[in-house]
């Protein structure tokens, strides 16, 4: 039998220095093959005496089991030296960008209006918006400035064309105010609602875009307080600045549509603006002739309401100091906000 | 509004720095917008009186001046052309620092010694005036400080009125609500009655009491009108922002600025007969102190005498009246005119005067004797001259009903108990004259404010003087109601995120656009126009954004962008006759929201590992719209648009109601506006896209799917939308999915034929199929095409 251990050692040396599946599968078929060498081997046994049959048999079969762990194991190891060499060679630069389509993104303004938005929503607030060709009866005379109302002369107002069913010009909204009047006079108390929108007036230079945008304002239920208005305006300004280091001021004004009315001012801790008041809204409490256009007694029903605009809570959130730059469409400027 | 402080001081004097006090206003409603220093910092500089004026030996332009600084006499090197004996000039003295830092040393000019310099305005920073030397008034005294003489240790409050409180359009106006808020005493004016020197007089009617409520009047003989104004006055009326005309105009603008009484002055020898107090006629025309010359009518209020209207009552005076240094009888008016009947009035004409700004809101109507007097008093001072009687004409004055207003509703409407004793405490301080009854005060407004009329005025007037500072801001308390947005109503806000994933940039454009834009890109010659654009690029409604966006391109193109994607949602505004107002609407138009979208330039940006560079075309947009529509699926029409290429362009419908167009860009438009390379664009109602439905589910079948492809060959003009309805109509039940996924035009095909090639996804619920039954349902497929297209298969 010295045979078979010398033709097992073989077998192993060659199985071990096949390089490729092939080689080994050549090397397979010389030893386990029909015609391999272990194979004869089984061959010759059926010339033996049957009690040195017994054993020899056991012994080949010994070494062919260990001849197939070996091969399959060489298989094993083959393959696996295969897979590697293919990872490395797929080996990508994976600094390289990605492909495909890139992202657009919103308008500085319009990322202002979802963020307002976002906030009122928190405390139970409706949004809604109108009509910007507006009749003057909602732009004006429902908020409590008639016509040749001194008043009036602090809105340049846009005239158009055509008339309302009693022929007075019809106008480009000068401020989001007329959707306090639209809203309420569809609902009823508790109104709750904010109204972002486009408005115009007769104005251009740095500070001044004859479009702009506003968000109104209007809380009314029977107890709706000037120390509410304080209340849910200073909040806001803390959640749209997302921070408290920030004063807020309101300042006595006038505006027909509210009394008392309110400027409200604010001042930032810190940052380049750091120390100046700001104007950021005109407010107030809704005017008891204008709770009368809202289709509702002024006795029983009172609250808030206020007009900010867009472009200054964007100004001041992101750093921009020129106006213009919202409305020239300049991919260089606006795609800082994707 | 103007205020120099030491003018406001003269009338009440708190014992606060300037900008305590204007911190003040400003919390209480006059708010102090700047207060700026009337001259810069400088020092050592005082009145000189030059003695000598001699050429310098050794330039044309200079002067050796011998001056009495009150401390001696030096000399000078001056190059003023104004310079000469005798002359009062500012002097700055060795030591002396002049604005900017420039310090002032004894230097040699030209080889003269000159000890100091002699000032201009400007070098002290006063004026922009460098033509000469400041000449001073006769009155100054050598060697006393320029800052003391001048007053220049003052400041000017700018102070913006809200148009509410007219009645503090002056100093005492001022004074007077400075004094309720500090409690510091309040020293008027003295306007004592100037007895009459002489009976002369001039008739006066009042033929329109509904707007002139009264008309105070009185003549004055012999004046010199030439007689200059005196440098306080003048000095005051500068820092007030009114320049000085002459000694009479300067009177009435004095007492203007410091009452808040307008007053005119007419000169008398040019008055023809009595004066009239009328509405205008038509036709008639006057020549106003401005030089305009205007036509009025029966709206507006005129004074008028026998030639005529010669001024516009509470506005302007006319030319034809007015005083002028050669005047020698002069005749005043203190009247007071209703607010209605000059508001607006001069909007009209464009222009805005001190007086109808101030009639316009209200002017006291108790003051006008007062105004008269004062006035007098100034001129008899200044001009000399012989007073008639004060005439005083009262036709019908405003009356002044007491207001209520409630302690509780008060405390309401502000939000915190604010105490009865603390409101009577305010109307105290304002001087609002009040009876208390314990639940509620009846305030009776004074003749000089005209913006308390009801409760709110009051409950302002309370919260404003009580100070909003001292209101806390406090949360209110609210029923907890939700109030979720229904998930079958999609928001603009997920439209516009939506687009942004496609890879647009969002824009805002003016909703006022060029006529030519809506000719070219809307085939719209009359969209609504603006009576008063701000310019003719900017003077239609526009009814599409295309338009706009198109300018997106060509701005950003300008701007060496290649690659240019942008979208906007707004709305466009359309005439309709038939629309009707409602509660959102306006009859007479529709003011639908829309969304455009528009791309040019390559398909995909610039990127490594992409061989083609393809530009955008129709497909690639239109793709963005089936995304932004998603889960809505919309029809497509072959259609013509203006702004598109006629046969690239398409109707959009959804639920078979046309919502849009998709197109690209006709090549004479991207000629037109400057584009290199073919543009997409769509246009959408946001209305389409906002209902979307909510899911029901189907359970997805086990059983494994079948898949056959088919190619057929149909005519060129056959539409794919076409095929695929009629395969959705008319489809086996097996048949899940049928998507086109090559199409091929070519030489190897027939003239005018195109061929199609079809995936067909076959499934059934409940078993597998067997290849027999899935090639039934491919031939029933064909057959069906066959019938209803004449395609064949192709081989």
């Amino acid at each position: 039998m010295e045979d078979l251990e010398a033709i097992v050692a073989r077998a192993l040396a060659e199985f071990g220095g096949a390089a490729e599946p092939a080689a080994l599968e050549n090397a397979k078929a010389r030893y386990l093959g029909k015609s391999g060498e272990l194979t004869a081997l089984i061959k010759t046994l059926g010339a033996l005496p049957a009690d040195a049959r017994k054993a020899a048999g056991q012994a080949i079969n010994a070494a062919k089991e260990r001849l197939e762990q070996a091969l399959e194991a060489r298989r094993g190891e083959l393959a696996e030296d295969k897979l590697r060499a293919q990872l490395a060679q797929e080996a990508l630069d994976v600094t390289l960008p990605g492909r495909g389509r890139g992202r657009g993104g919103l308008h500085p303004v319009i990322r202002t209006w979802q963020r307002v938005e976002q906030i009122f929503r928190t405390i139970g607030f409706d949004v809604a918006d109108g009509p910007e060709i507006e009749a003057d009866w909602y732009n004006f005379t429902a908020l409590n400035q008639p016509e040749n109302h001194p008043a009036r002369s602090m809105h340049d107002t846009f005239y158009v064309e055509l008339n309302d069913a009693d022929g007075t010009p019809l106008l480009l909204r000068t401020h989001t105010s007329p959707m306090q009047v639209r809203y309420a006079r569809m609902h009823q108390p508790p109104i709750k609602v904010i109204a972002p929108g486009r408005t115009y007036r007769v104005d251009s230079d740095a500070t001044h875009s004859p479009m702009f945008h506003q968000v109104e304002g209007l809380w009314i239920d029977e107890d709706i307080s000037f120390a509410d208005l304080k209340g849910v305006y200073t909040d806001f300004l803390h959640r749209f600045f997302e921070t408290d280091a920030l004063e807020v001021r309101f300042r006595p004004s006038f505006f027909p549509f509210t009394e008392p009315s309110a400027e409200i001012d604010m001042r930032f801790g810190s940052g380049p603006l750091e120390g100046q008041w700001l104007e950021i809204s005109g407010s107030g409490q809704v005017h008891p002739n204008v709770v009368r256009n809202f289709g509702l007694d002024p006795e029983r029903y009172i609250g808030f309401a206020f007009g900010s605009g867009l472009e200054r809570l964007t100004m001041l959130r992101y750093g921009i100091d020129d106006l213009r730059l919202f409305f020239d469409g300049d991919l260089r400027f606006l795609r800082q906000f994707a | 509004m103007n205020v120099p402080e030491s003018w406001l001081r003269t009338l009440v004097d708190p014992s606060l720095t300037t900008d305590e006090l204007a911190h003040l206003l400003t919390m209480s409603g006059l708010e102090v917008e700047s207060s700026a220093p009337v001259a810069p910092e400088f020092s050592g500089v005082a009145v000189a009186r030059v003695l000598e004026v001699a050429r310098h030996p050794d330039a044309d332009k200079l002067s050796v001046c011998q001056v009495d600084t009150g401390a001696g006499r030096v000399a000078v090197v001056c190059g003023a052309p104004n310079v000469r004996r005798g002359m009062l000039a500012p002097y700055a003295r060795p030591g002396a620092q002049l604005p900017g830092g420039l310090a002032i040393k004894v230097a040699k000019v030209r080889g003269v010694e000159s000890q100091g310099m002699l000032c201009s305005a400007r070098e002290l920073g006063l004026s922009e005036d460098h033509a000469g030397l400041l000449e001073l008034h006769a009155d100054a005294v050598p060697g006393s400080d320029l800052r003391v003489t001048l007053a220049l240790d003052d400041r000017v409050l700018t102070i913006k009125l809200t148009p509410n409180r007219a009645d503090c359009l002056s100093i005492l106006g001022v004074a007077r609500e400075l004094a309720a808020l500090t409690r510091a005493k309040l020293r008027e004016p003295d306007t004592a009655a100037v007895a009459a020197a002489s009976a002369a007089h001039h008739p006066v009617r009042i033929s329109e009491p509904a707007g002139c409520g009264r008309f105070s009047a009185r003549v004055i003989r012999n004046v010199n009108a030439a007689a200059p104004t005196p440098e306080w006055m003048r000095r005051r009326l500068e820092r007030a922002g009114q320049r000085s005309i002459s000694a009479l105009v300067d009177v009435t603008n004095y007492v203007m600025l410091e009452l808040g009484r307008p007053l005119h002055v007419y000169d008398l020898d040019k008055l023809h007969g009595p004066i009239d107090v009328r509405y205008g006629r038509r036709g008639e025309k006057v020549l106003l102190l401005n030089g305009q010359q205007v036509e009025v009518d029966g709206s507006v209020l005129c004074i008028a005498d026998d030639s005529g209207v010669i001024g516009l009552a509470g506005i302007m005076g006319g030319e034809s009246t007015k005083a002028e240094p050669s005047s020698r009888h002069i005749f005043l008016e203190s009247a007071f005119f209703y607010p209605e009947a000059i508001g607006g009035r001069a909007r009209r004409w464009g222009f805005a005067s001190d007086a109808s700004h101030r009639f316009e809101r209200g002017v006291d109507f108790d003051n006008n004797l007062a105004g008269i007097e004062r006035a007098t008093r100034l001129i008899l001072d200044i001009c000399g001259g012989e007073p008639g009687p004060t005439e005083d004409h009262v036709a019908q004055l405003p009356s002044r009903k007491p207001v209520r207003m409630r302690v509780a509703r008060a405390q309401k409407v502000i939000g915190i108990p604010v105490s009865g004793e603390e409101m009577a405490d305010v109307f105290t301080r304002l001087r609002l004259p009040y009876e208390w009854e314990g639940e509620a005060f009846a305030v009776t407004p004074p003749s000089y404010r005209f913006d308390l009329e009801i409760e709110e005025d009051l409950i302002e007037e309370v919260a404003r003087v009580h100070g909003f500072e001292r209101i806390p801001a406090h949360p209110p308390r609210a029923a907890a109601r939700m109030s979720p947005v229904p998930e079958g109503r999609r928001s603009l806000h997920a439209l516009r995120e939506r687009l942004a994933a496609c890879d647009y940039q969002e824009v805002i454009n003016f909703s006022f656009v060029e006529p030519a834009w809506e000719a070219d890109f809307a085939g719209e010659q009359n969209p609504i126009r603006l009576l008063n654009p701000i310019a003719s690029q900017l003077s239609v409604m526009r009814t599409t954004l295309i338009g706009s966006l198109v300018a997106n391109l060509q701005y950003n193109h300008a701007r060496k962008q290649p690659r240019i994607r942008v979208f906007e949602v707004g709305r466009v505004f359309l005439r309709d006759a038939r629309a009707a107002d409602g509660p959102l609407a306006v009859g007479g138009l529709r003011q639908p929201l829309r969304v455009g979208a528009a791309a040019c330039g390559p398909a995909l940006e610039e990127q490594w590992g992409e061989a083609t560079h393809r530009a955008v075309d129709f497909f690639d947009v239109k793709a963005d719209l089936e995304a932004l529509l998603a889960p809505r699926v919309a029809r497509y029409e072959a259609a013509a648009h203006p702004a598109f290429h006629p046969g690239r362009s398409a109707r959009v419908l959804v639920d078979n109601a046309p919502v849009g167009w998709v197109g690209e860009l006709h090549p004479r438009w991207q000629r037109k506006y400057e584009l290199p390379l073919p543009a997409a664009l769509f246009e959408l109602d946001t209305a389409a896209l906002e209902h979307v439905p909510v899911p029901r589910a189907q359970v997805p079948s086990k059983f494994p799917p079948v898949v056959r492809d088919i190619a057929m060959l149909f005519d060129s003009g056959i539409a794919a939308q076409q095929i695929l309805q009629a395969i959705e109509a008319d489809r086996p039940p097996i048949v899940q999915q049928v998507t086109i996924f090559d199409l091929y035009q070519g030489k190897s095909l027939a003239p005018g034929r195109k061929s199609l090639a079809f995936r067909v996804v076959m499934q059934h619920t409940e078993r597998t199929l067997t290849d027999a039954e899935a090639d039934s349902a491919r031939d029933a497929l064909v057959g069906l095409l066959t019938r209803k297209f004449s395609a064949t298969l192709r081989s």
